[in-house]
């Protein structure tokens, strides 16, 4: 409880500090208490996100040994990474795919998000809403549903025979790169139809009226005015995108086929079946490091791109 | 209806949004050359007005004519004019060079042709070497000269002003106004400018357009528009003025006897005014032409006493409120330096009379307000 003759001595109080000194620094300084605030998430990012990663690092330079591992420091694992014809095959159909999806992805929400924001005046939110509710659902039960279009009796398959378009089923719709594209696209929609929309929301109208005025049509307007203002919420969508389906192992598991195999179904196995960690963390790390790599190569290059520009 | 220098001409030109009508069957034709304002208070209908000279709006009757042309159909970006808007919109992704550069795009020009464009029209706003700078590196008055700029540089026949003096503080907005009028008379464009600020018309203008509620009350002169109001809300918008109820009495060689309440019998020009005998009208009087002494006139004319109910000494001049007996509202008077105001004596019931000459009483028609 509160008793009301320290409430009416304010001044008091505060000139009279209690306390030690680790109280009053506390009080001095702004990043400490932000800090002190923060350090629930602190702690679990340092034990669940910290914690492993330094493990899995450190693992990625021992070596395997029967059902054991060695603690002796070896690069051999980072070696047969970069050197393993097999890897460098995946690698480039990991970054097709994830690359393509994440360009497929922001091309096909763009004009959604761009309708959204520029053409609907009355209950945007609803729209915005209806446009991620594919997000709503389980991820495994998209996939699920994302085999019963594309199957070899699917809906597109039957749909396509019934109107006597082809004659058999086409094969290739399922397990297939393709397949893993057209899921993984669906299934993370939302996350570029978010930022992209939020982008074109934010431009002043005022510009492209000016833009206009100036002698431009709609489409110089869209390339000089609306383009460049919603970059930041391509590249958001892209990085959002790409990030992700790089190390996914779910949808390529489910829908791939032998075809549609990405890295980290095989990490997946180094843990798994193969029983080779050290292989498997090797892999993993140098999978972080060349994301990192091309998504700051992709900032550095737009930042670029704007500053020529300007 | 249109005259034969007239270049801009707005004809019954109506805009409805929903059940409001925003611009009310509007009639203006602007001079080539001519510093034409709109003015009237927000939500009068003149921002509307300028946006349908520049095809963001149409209007759901009437025809906008720009050089003959009628421009229904005609899309914002093919129009001979261009636009300072009042918020700017100055691209944030282009510095400032290219914001000015901007419209220049389908001339097709050469590198060294456009640099020279856009310095010429950087020195006219007074910003030169100005071009590198960022556009989140401008002060609100570098903003409005680039944005002034950026419309120039396409040469239009008409230059429409949305408001853009509003956001800049007053020193600023006093220093803009000379130069954008200075501006307007070496170059010689049709400038139609959107304002809410009548002294702001009043110095800019060649000619104003007095709008309330959509409609266009009166079209005139800076002076024509002070001096000779043609209605109520005109005379009232534009400066100070004392209304008074009065009937008209006999009519002849253009003056008119009135019998005004409070103020008794008086003459006014009527100055083509329909006045006729046993109308009932409003005598209107600026505070200005009410002379004001403490010692009762000599001689005949119109005189009033009263008794001076608040008084401020601003220097130059004093502003009192008189009261007269019989009229419900004090007279607002504006009287030069007098001896007796201003030396910390008390104003507050001092017996005063006023006086006035016949042909500084307006007649107006009763709106109905």
């Amino acid at each position: 409880m509160v008793d009301a003759t320290s409430l009416s001595e304010p001044e008091l109080t505060e000139s009279r500090p209690r306390g030690g000194r680790l109280a009053t620094l506390f009080r001095r300084s702004e990043s400490l208490r932000g800090y002190a605030l923060l350090s629930p998430t602190l702690a679990v990012m340092a034990l669940a996100m910290c914690a492993p990663t330094a493990m899995m690092v450190a693992l990625s330079f021992w070596v395997q040994s029967g059902f054991d591992i060695t603690m002796t420091f070896t690069l051999d694992n980072y070696a047969k990474v970069f050197t393993n014809p097999i890897f460098e095959a995946l690698f480039l159909r990991t970054l097709m795919i994830s690359g393509t999806c994440a360009l497929a992805t922001v091309l096909i929400s763009y004009p959604m998000a761009y309708y959204v924001a520029f053409h609907v005046h009355r209950r945007k939110l609803a729209w915005v809403i209806m446009m991620t509710l594919p997000f709503w659902t389980s991820y495994l039960l998209r996939v699920f549903s994302w085999k019963v279009v594309l199957g070899y009796n699917g809906a597109i398959n039957s749909g396509l025979m019934s109107l006597g378009l082809i004659s058999e089923p086409l094969e290739f719709l399922l397990y297939s790169p393709e397949a893993v594209i057209i899921t993984l696209a669906h299934a993370w929609a939302a996350f570029a139809i978010l930022p992209i929309y939020v982008s074109l929301e934010k431009i002043d109208r005022s510009l492209l009226e000016a833009a206009a005025d100036l002698g431009d049509g709609a489409v110089a307007r869209f390339l000089r005015i609306t383009l460049p203002l919603s970059m930041p919420g391509v590249i958001a969508a892209l990085l959002l995108i790409f990030i992700p389906t790089f190390g996914d192992f779910v949808t390529p598991a489910l829908v791939g086929g032998p075809d549609g195999m990405m890295l980290a179904n095989i990490v997946q196995k180094m843990f798994g079946k193969l029983n080779d960690w050290p292989l498997g963390s090797a892999l993993a790390i140098s999978m972080m490091i060349i994301v990192s790599i091309m998504c700051g190569g992709l900032i550095w290059v737009t930042r670029q791109i704007k500053e020529r520009a300007i | 209806m249109s005259s034969d220098d007239s270049f801009l001409n707005i004809e019954q030109v109506t805009k409805r949004f929903g059940a409001v009508v925003a611009v009310d069957r509007v009639n203006i034709a602007i001079r080539t050359g001519e510093f034409f304002s709109l003015l009237g208070p927000s939500g009068c209908g003149k921002t509307t007005l300028l946006r349908m000279l520049a095809g963001f709006e149409t209007p759901d009757e009437g025809e906008v004519y720009i050089d003959g042309v009628p421009m229904s159909g005609v899309s914002p970006h093919v129009r001979p004019t261009n636009m300072v808007f009042q918020s700017y919109a100055i691209f944030p992704h282009l510095n400032v060079e290219r914001n000015v550069a901007y419209g220049l795009r389908k001339e097709k020009l050469s590198k060294q042709e456009e640099a020279k464009r856009v310095d010429e029209a950087l020195e006219m706003v007074k910003l030169g070497g100005y071009g590198k700078r960022k556009s989140n590196e401008l002060s609100g008055g570098q903003r409005q000269r680039i944005a002034l700029a950026r419309a120039l540089i396409r040469r239009p026949k008409v230059l429409l002003l949305d408001e853009p003096l509003g956001a800049l503080d007053k020193k600023l907005r006093t220093d803009m106004q000379i130069e954008l009028r200075q501006l307007q008379q070496s170059l010689g464009i049709t400038f139609v400018f959107v304002t809410h600020d009548q002294e702001e018309a009043m110095t800019l203008s060649d000619r104003i357009a007095v709008m309330a509620q959509g409609k266009a009350l009166q079209v005139a002169s800076p002076k024509d528009i002070y001096n000779r109001p043609t209605s109520m809300t005109v005379a009232d918008f534009i400066g100070q003025m004392n209304f008074i109820e009065a009937s008209v009495g006999q009519v002849a060689d253009g003056v008119a006897a009135l019998e005004a309440k409070g103020l008794g019998r008086m003459k006014a020009h009527i100055n083509g005014t329909a006045v006729t005998t046993g109308a009932h009208m409003i005598a209107a009087l600026r505070p200005e032409k009410l002379s004001l002494t403490d010692s009762e006139p000599n001689g005949g004319g119109n005189v009033v006493k009263g008794r001076i109910e608040a008084a401020a000494y601003l220097g130059d001049r004093s502003h009192f409120h008189v009261r007269v007996d019989g009229l419900d509202q004090p007279l607002a008077v504006a009287a030069p330096d007098l001896p007796f105001v201003g030396d910390g004596a008390k104003q507050e019931g001092r017996p005063v009379w006023l006086t006035w000459a016949d042909d500084s009483v307006i007649l107006l028609d009763k709106d109905t307000r």
